[in-house]
């Protein structure tokens, strides 16, 4: 699944993006672009400042410096009314699930369908189905999140991601804390999704297996120098890349110096 | 000489406290221990203690224990509290102005919900506490008076220190601590889960969502438990006044002569703004608690404690508004 979709215009741009926590520097001048149908990964070691992309991407957080473009429209010197036009695009799956825990699934996935605009009482229950039905938690409308698996959370939080039909669906480490096959099962749904709704996926992971499994594309956080190691597809980057932290990564530190 | 030997934890720990001392004595050239002779698995052991980990990254925490360097942190904390607090009530306030104009987006099931549980579901505590404090109020107040013969003014005394003050107050310190934690603690945990994001990259006003039909249920509830309490209250004093020889009839005419309408309307006033304190108060704590459960539980105990702080210092400004009022 390394099929580099020919390269049109940027979804998004990111241009010397600089994040801080506070006086410390997460990562900085981060450059990188994200094109249509892309599924992007963003890779890193622990605590280098993944989930820190991310809301940045999403708008919780703010640049300390650089920018962050959306179709070529530049988000973050936007308005907030301009901004919130944005992010209503965007479908976000956070890395807990983050389902509203008073709510049942079914009104997760229908509080944002609701507001979006008037719909029939029918249709949205349909609508709601349906999501539910696509990531195979059909019939669990009226079950509350704390009464279903980690498993099923994030499942449930990638259908409530899609309720809009977003063109930009970002994904939080959807595969982290799952047994290796609902891991695997999540990665084809991510795949399925891309190609028959066409959008653009965003993820933050550290499971190799996914990486190579879905993305064609992938940015590396280099967690010594604060800044971006590698840029590129990972499979190619796993080979060839010149910096050696990111092949000692992409090979579970097996590669360039083998210890003993 | 490659024996395994039989050893606790002790003995490692002695010897790389050891050699951790030579080393921080002598920075310039580390010594570097050798290690044959010691039995296999100790040898391992050491090795492993000893071993830079991978992302050795120099977390130098600031020297914290410099009288200045404490002071310096102490004013910041309050400096970016007090901002925090005045930009949550600005954002509030606009919340409350989106609401007037109709733009607010909220479920109405979630202000029901929580008017329900802020209302109806505190009565039974409500009627407790200020039945009691009137019991209390009219003992006090008889074994006083009594030494007069003026036993009847004991409905004067409970009539008017309820409705002015002891009703609402009663009533703000109960909603302190019941609803004001709940509102903590579910704000707190929602934000913990990241539930506040979810909201915000859905487009939704968290503070639309989240504060305003808390906010709304208590100025809508403050008000009616304060009166509820008042009766209740005077009801308590007229059962002690009943033990003590004031007929029923007699209390409750003497409390109607004694209390008016200026005096009643007091206390109902201050319950709006006891009640929009307790919100804001305790929604602002769980909204801006930490990211952990942890944080849950302080920003639970914070909101509690302000609410009853901030409802008190309230009172006694209001008390030195109406002297000076002559109210």
């Amino acid at each position: 699944m390394s099929a580099t979709p020919e390269l049109t215009a940027a979804k998004v741009t990111v241009k010397g993006l600089t994040m801080t926590y506070g006086t410390q520097v997460v990562m900085h001048d981060l450059d990188f672009e994200i094109f249509d149908k892309d599924i992007f990964v963003i890779m890193g070691g622990s605590g280098c400042g993944k989930s820190t992309l991310l809301r940045h991407l999403i708008g919780l957080l703010e640049p300390a410096k650089g920018s962050i473009s959306f179709d070529g429209k530049n988000f973050t010197a936007a308005d907030p009314a301009e901004r919130t036009d944005t992010v209503r695009r965007f479908g976000v799956m956070y890395q807990s699930g983050a389902l509203w825990s008073s709510l049942t699934l079914g009104e997760n996935i229908s509080v944002p369908l609701e507001e979006s605009g008037k719909i029939p009482p029918k249709t949205l229950r349909d609508l709601v189905a349906y999501k539910l039905a696509l990531v195979g938690l059909a019939g669990y409308e009226n079950y509350y999140p704390s009464q279903i698996s980690g498993g099923m959370k994030k499942r449930a939080g990638i259908a409530r991601a899609m309720a809009r039909d977003p063109d930009l669906l970002f994904l939080d480490e959807p595969g982290a804390g799952l047994d290796p096959l609902s891991s695997r099962r999540l990665d084809d749904l991510i795949l399925r999704l891309r190609d028959s709704q066409g959008s653009t996926i965003v993820i933050v992971t550290h499971e190799l297996a996914s990486i190579f499994n879905i993305s064609n594309r992938a940015i590396f956080l280099d967690s010594a120098t604060h800044s971006q190691g590698a840029l590129g597809n990972p499979c190619d980057l796993r080979d060839h890349s010149e910096n050696p932290a990111v092949r000692l990564f992409l090979n579970r530190g097996t590669q360039p110096t083998s210890p003993r | 000489m490659d024996a395994h030997a039989c050893f606790d934890s002790t003995l490692p720990a002695f010897l790389l406290a050891h050699i951790r001392a030579v080393t921080d004595a002598t920075p310039d050239k580390p010594p570097s221990p050798a290690f044959d002779g010691l039995p296999v698995n100790l040898r391992a052991l050491l090795e492993l203690a000893l071993a830079v980990s991978e992302e050795s990254e120099p977390q130098t925490p600031s020297d914290s224990s410099s009288e200045i360097y404490k002071l310096g942190n102490l004013t910041l904390v309050v400096w970016t509290n007090g901002k925090a607090l005045v930009k949550f009530t600005g954002e509030t306030m606009l919340s409350l102005g989106r609401l007037v104009t109709g733009r607010a987006i909220f479920r109405r099931k979630d202000f029901w919900l929580t008017l329900q549980e802020c209302g109806v579901q505190a009565l039974p505590i409500v009627s407790l506490i200020s039945f009691l404090i009137g019991v209390i109020l009219a003992f006090v107040g008889n074994v006083q008076l009594a030494n007069f013969g003026a036993n009847l003014f004991v409905a004067d005394l409970v009539g008017i220190a309820m409705v002015r003050e002891m009703g609402v107050m009663m009533t703000a310190i109960i909603m302190s601590g019941r609803t004001g934690a709940a509102f903590a603690a579910h704000l707190g945990s929602m934000k913990a889960n990241e539930e506040i994001d979810a909201l915000r990259t859905f487009g939704f006003n968290p503070f639309d969502f989240l504060v305003l039909p808390r906010l709304l249920s208590l100025l809508v509830m403050m008000p009616l438990l304060t009166i509820y309490a008042n009766f209740a209250g005077i009801l308590g004093g007229m059962l002690v006044g009943y033990f003590v020889g004031i007929p029923p009839v007699l209390y409750w005419t003497e409390t109607l002569a004694a209390v008016t309408l200026t005096a009643s309307s007091l206390g109902v006033i201050k319950s709006v703004f006891f009640g929009a304190i307790i919100a804001i108060g305790s929604c602002r704590q769980g909204m801006q608690a930490g990211n952990s459960t942890a944080a849950v539980g302080q920003a639970t105990t914070r909101a509690v404690v302000t609410a009853i702080t901030s409802v008190i210092v309230l009172d006694s400004a209001f008390a030195a508004i109406f002297t000076l009022l002559h109210i």
